[in-house]
Formats: C-alpha cells, sequence, structure tokens
C-alpha cells in the first residue's frame, strides 16, 4: 500500500486495496462474457478519519464506480474495501451514505419528504414512532430546512432545497463515511454555495468524513485534503490536494488544470485535443498517451504507479 | 453605427396552469456586427426564452411575446413574416443529441441546410460542408460525412452542431449554454473554437451560460439577468474588476476555488431564485440582498449609467445622473 504521506498515517479509515471492476459489455454464444469494459483497474487509496477526500476526472473515468463499490452497489471483479480494518457487510454498509448529483433522481416524488428523511430509520427499526419524528425534525433542521417543508413534495421545493432533503435522508442514520457523487453540479451557483457550506459546517458537527466526486476542480482546491486524479479507471496522481493543485506533476493533471476558465483571466488555451478513449477498447501502455503532449517511446508500455515527493503519480517521465 | 441587434423593453408571458409568469420582463440589450456578448443568469432568469424570442420560436400557447421590439439590422423581427432564421441567425443548443437526427448520416443533415438556404448543387453543398467541418476540426470530414449521431462523441457533436449553424455565414450565432454538459477538457476545446471564430468570422455571438468564468473568456461584454430583469451590462473587464450589481458581486463571491481564498466558508448568497409566477415586489432582488433599503420593496429600479456600466440598482440613482 502506497502512503499518501509519510507519517501522517494515523488510524486508516477506509481503505481500498487494488480495486478492479469489470462489466462485460459482449458474450459468447454460451453466454460466457467475451469483451470486457474496464471501469476501474488496479485502484488503490486510503481515506483517514475527518478527511475530506476528492476524487476528479471527466465523465467515462470510473470515479461514480468507486462510489458504488464502496457503498455495496457493485461488487468489485477484483480487489477489496476495508472499512475500519474488516471487510464490508450488510451491517455496516449503514455506516457509509451517499449522496447523489441530482435529487430529482433520487427523491420519490410520490412521496413527502418527512417520509423520505424517516425511511431510512423505518428500514433499520431505529427507535420508536415519537422518537422517529423528534429526530427527522432535528436533521430537517440541522440542514436548514422550516417545519414547513415536512409536509410537501419533491416537486413543491426548490432545487437547493430538494439537495437538503437528500442530505437529510443521508445523514439522518449516522453514517461515519458520506460519499457525495458531484452533490452540486445540478444547482445553479448562488445555491451551490450555500450547499458546500451546508456540507463543511454538517461535516464539523458530526465528525463526518467525506468522499467527494466532481469533474470541479475549483471545488477540490476549496474543500479536499487529499485528491486522487483518475483517467479512464486508472489513478494518475494522487496526493494532499493543495499541493497537486498548486504544483501538478502528471501531464493530465496539469491538462485538466489548465483546461478550467478562471473568472477575470482573459485567455483560451486549449489544453490538450482528442478526447478520451473508450474504456473497452483502451490503448495499450498508458491510458493518456493517446492525448499526452509530451509522450515517447517508453510511454507504450504502462508506467507503474511510483512516489514522488509527497505524492504517487503513473507516468514514465518520473521513475 | 446602429446594432446589429437590439432588443428593446421584451417581455415574454406564458400563462401556465399555476399562473402568468413573465421572463423576460422589460429587458433590453444590444448587440454589434461582430461583437461577443456574454448572457448570464441562473435557471429561471428568462436567459434562453430571450434567444427564442430572438430566434423566432417561443412555443405559443403558452407562450407570447407581450410587449418590445427585436431588431435586427434595423428591422423589427417579432411580427415579419420573413424571419432571418437560419441564414442570418443560427443557434447552437446544450444538448446537442436533441438537436440532430438519430436517422441521418451527420453528412445529410449538414448538406440538407445548405440546399434549404441556398440554390447549390450536390457536390457543391458537399464540398464547402467538408470545407467548414474541417475548419471546425472535425477530423476526416469524408468519413465523419457517412456516420449517425450516436458515434460521435459529445464534443464531435457539439463541433458538428456549431459547423451546422455556421454553414450559411450568419451575421448572428445564438448559443445556449454550448459547453455546460462538456467535460472540462473539451469544454476548453470548444471555447477555443469559439476564439477562433470570433477572429475568422464575420459573426457575432451571444453566448449564454450560468457560469460567469465561462464567458470572462471570450466575451466583449456581458449581460447579467436575473429573475426576468437585467441586473447589470458590463464590459467583461470591468465586471470582474469593478462588479456593481450586489448580485454581480454575490455570484462572483460564491465561485469556490479562488486564489488568495483563505477561508474554508464561501459568501453564499442567502436564500432561493424566487418564483416569477409570484414575484417580488419592487427590485427582484431584494429578499436576498445585503444593501436593501426601503426604496427596494417598492419600486423596481430604472437601469442607471455608471462608469461605462449600465445597473440596475438603487445604490447608483445619485452616481447616475
Amino acid at each position: 500500500m502506497l502512503a499518501l504521506s509519510g507519517g501522517r498515517i494515523l488510524d486508516m479509515f477506509l481503505e481500498v486495496k487494488g480495486l478492479s471492476k469489470e462489466f462485460p459489455v459482449e458474450f459468447s454464444l454460451l453466454g460466457k462474457p467475451k469483451r470486457f469494459l474496464k471501469a476501474l483497474v488496479d485502484v488503490s487509496f486510503s481515506v483517514k478519519r475527518r478527511e475530506i477526500f476528492s476524487i476528479v476526472g471527466e465523465s467515462g473515468s470510473g470515479k461514480s464506480t468507486i462510489a458504488r463499490v464502496i457503498c455495496g452497489i457493485y461488487s468489485p471483479s477484483r480487489g477489496q474495501v476495508l472499512f475500519k480494518d474488516s471487510p464490508l457487510n450488510n451491517d455496516r454498509l449503514r455506516e457509509i451514505q451517499m449522496v447523489f448529483q441530482d435529487p430529482d433522481a433520487s427523491l420519490d416524488p410520490r412521496k413527502k419528504v418527512k417520509f423520505l428523511i424517516e425511511e431510512g430509520l423505518r428500514i433499520h427499526r431505529i427507535g420508536e414512532k415519537l422518537e422517529r419524528n423528534t429526530k427527522v425534525r432535528e436533521i430537517l433542521s440541522s440542514v436548514g430546512l422550516a417545519e414547513e417543508v415536512l409536509h410537501k413534495y419533491p416537486h413543491e421545493l426548490s432545487g437547493g432545497q430538494k439537495q437538503r432533503v437528500a442530505i437529510a435522508r443521508s445523514i439522518v442514520l449516522e453514517p461515519q463515511l458520506l460519499i457525495l457523487d458531484e452533490p452540486t453540479s445540478a444547482l445553479d451557483v448562488s445555491v451551490q454555495a450555500q450547499i458546500l457550506n451546508l456540507l463543511l459546517e454538517l461535516q464539523q458537527k458530526n465528525d463526518l468524513t467525506y468522499i467527494f466526486i466532481t469533474h470541479d476542480l475549483k471545488l477540490v482546491t476549496h474543500l479536499s485534503d487529499n485528491v486522487m486524479v483518475m483517467y479512464l479507471g486508472h489513478v494518475m496522481e494522487m496526493g494532499p490536494a493543495a499541493d497537486v493543485i498548486e504544483n501538478p506533476i502528471h501531464p493530465y493533471t496539469k491538462a485538466l488544470l489548465n483546461s478550467v476558465p478562471e473568472p477575470g483571466v482573459k485567455k483560451i488555451t486549449e489544453a490538450i485535443s482528442g478526447e478520451m478513449p473508450s474504456p473497452i477498447d483502451p490503448p495499450p501502455g498508458c491510458p493518456f498517451v493517446t492525448r499526452c503532449p509530451v509522450a515517447f517511446d517508453k510511454c507504450r508500455s504502462k508506467p507503474e504507479l511510483c512516489e514522488v515527493e509527497n505524492r504517487v503519480v503513473r507516468c514514465h517521465l518520473y521513475k | 453605427m446602429s446594432a446589429l441587434l437590439s432588443v428593446e423593453n421584451l417581455s415574454v408571458e406564458f400563462s401556465l396552469p399555476e399562473g402568468n409568469l413573465r421572463a423576460p420582463d422589460g429587458v433590453s440589450f444590444t448587440i454589434d456586427s461582430k461583437e461577443f456578448v456574454g448572457i448570464v443568469g441562473e435557471s429561471g432568469s428568462g436567459k434562453s426564452v430571450t434567444a427564442l424570442a430572438i430566434m423566432g420560436l417561443i412555443p405559443n400557447p403558452p407562450g407570447k411575446i407581450v410587449n418590445g421590439k427585436i431588431l435586427f439590422n434595423g428591422r423589427d423581427i417579432v411580427r415579419s413574416k420573413n424571419h432571418p432564421r437560419g441564414r442570418e441567425i443560427s443557434m447552437v443548443f446544450q444538448n446537442p443529441l436533441n438537436s440532430l437526427n438519430p436517422n441521418l448520416k451527420i453528412g445529410r443533415q449538414l448538406t440538407e441546410t445548405l440546399e434549404e438556404h441556398y440554390d447549390l448543387k450536390k457536390n457543391e453543398a458537399h464540398s464547402r460542408v467538408v470545407e467548414t467541418m474541417r475548419k471546425l476540426g472535425i477530423p476526416d470530414p469524408e468519413t465523419m460525412m457517412n456516420r449517425y449521431p450516436f458515434e460521435y462523441s459529445g464534443g464531435m457533436r457539439q463541433r458538428t452542431m456549431i459547423a451546422m449553424a455556421m454553414l450559411c455565414s450568419p451575421k448572428l450565432l445564438i448559443a445556449d449554454e454550448p459547453t455546460t454538459a462538456l467535460d472540462v477538457t473539451i469544454q476548453a476545446q470548444i471555447l477555443h473554437l469559439f476564439q477562433q471564430l470570433r477572429e475568422d468570422s464575420e459573426t457575432a455571438v451571444m453566448f449564454i451560460t450560468h457560469d460567469l468564468s465561462v464567458v470572462s473568456q471570450i466575451a466583449d461584454k456581458v449581460v447579467v439577468m436575473y429573475a426576468g430583469k437585467i441586473a447589470e451590462i458590463s464590459p467583461t473587464e470591468q465586471i470582474f474588476s469593478t462588479p456593481f450589481h450586489p448580485y454581480t458581486v454575490g455570484l462572483l463571491n460564491s465561485i469556490p476555488g479562488k486564489k488568495n481564498q483563505k477561508k474554508r466558508t464561501l459568501e453564499a448568497i442567502p436564500g432561493n431564485v424566487p418564483s416569477l409566477i409570484d414575484p417580488p415586489s419592487g427590485c427582484r432582488f431584494h429578499p436576498r440582498c445585503e444593501k436593501r433599503m426601503d426604496i427596494c420593496t417598492r419600486k423596481h429600479p430604472p437601469i442607471f449609467n455608471v462608469d461605462g456600466s449600465m445597473v440596475s440598482c438603487w445604490l447608483y440613482q445619485e452616481v447616475g445622473f
């Protein structure tokens, strides 16, 4: 296991070891899978308690697949997920909850807010009816919603309010790890800041650990302690967020950062040309070789992850 | 010199079961020829409806242009029979998959545009399409023309839409959130493409987005809309150096990850975007505004001229006159 930063490893809260996930896409006549989509290839990382760990990458990089494996929605093809030093099982999945990108898709349109927030408690048979009611009200106020919202349907709420309900649903079971899959990208700019502030406040108050999945590097700089950059199912660069963003090493991280428009700065950079190849038919060698501006001979073989200063990088330039 | 496009006091009303709503509501702005104008606003601000009104594509019912004029080259196009849509004004939408016909090859969809508007022979249309596609960075156009939209990637589809819009060399290109559905690296490519377009062609661009940092890269002028009204119109540099309207200030403050940002908590704008069926009295931003005064709750501010910007806020009443 490659350590993120020497000496700082205290208690490993979540450890992902050599995780791979493949989806069969083509079957032979006898129903045996012939071709695979490689969504994750040998992904390892660890998250400390009370950390905000960000995963960034473009669509198709495998970041949401990781979230789903950790939540137990998908089972891994290879590798394992250790949560507080032991493998996950159904009883302990309660301690890991997820907030999805689009609250319109994750909230049942036919149920009122009270039912939606209480649902988890009911399923896990926690408390009597009265206790559950108090709990729901408590959670509601902690996500900044007024009580009258309880008897409304999702369609009567604004986008920001809906996302608050989704967050309330996920924290009502008092999880320790919250996986946030692009929680603000469906929201308006002025509301996005409110939701981020709420998430930070909840993290402080409830000692939560976050895995924050996003394609927005501006959010990473703002929020996270550590960041992992993914491309085509591979970890490309991982390390302390401030360092990675200030001084990226991997050509892909550099390109990604150069692509982000900065407010008030007039410059157009076409950082990299081309598009991400298909994960069904990935290029041999380095996954980034088809778009890399500094690719050379060696890149036809796949680079291993190596430690550079305080981070890990997958690139032949660093050995 | 008169403007290429001049929108004057435009109001579009929608009759919905829940009530009537107006967005845009009394909006005026101009676009000069070759100018690049960014329209920024959140959902429900009326920015897309303004674009559809210019295109003459407001769905009626429920929508109707109830007030105002849209002058294109000095001619009112709201009530004219011969709308310049297609040949002189063209539009690119957010989701190219919704705009492309899934059953036709890309090449056919592009040549169709030319055959519709010009009296061109098939091979002439073909070579012009190839040329435009090449200009827009679509590799190997001859082969790509024989493919269907589903075989294209997201970035290529958006390039195709831009190619289609540019085929007739329009005077005005309206782009409605053309990069919102794309990944950052692809967004950078498309923005670069727009930059090239403005250098190589005579086309003016109206670029609609919810992301201020996107327009800062390419626009000459930024129009900020809020709840159906214009909040501020400023030259691009000015809007980032000295934003005037409290809403613009709030928007800029709520962008995360700015350099030299120490605190983790962001300065968010409190509250939500109001419902336009029952909009707030007076200035529509007043329930969320930190600097609200008495007059803000009673009367909607007119546009004041401040240092080359046009601002709809009572704070600038004295400065403006």
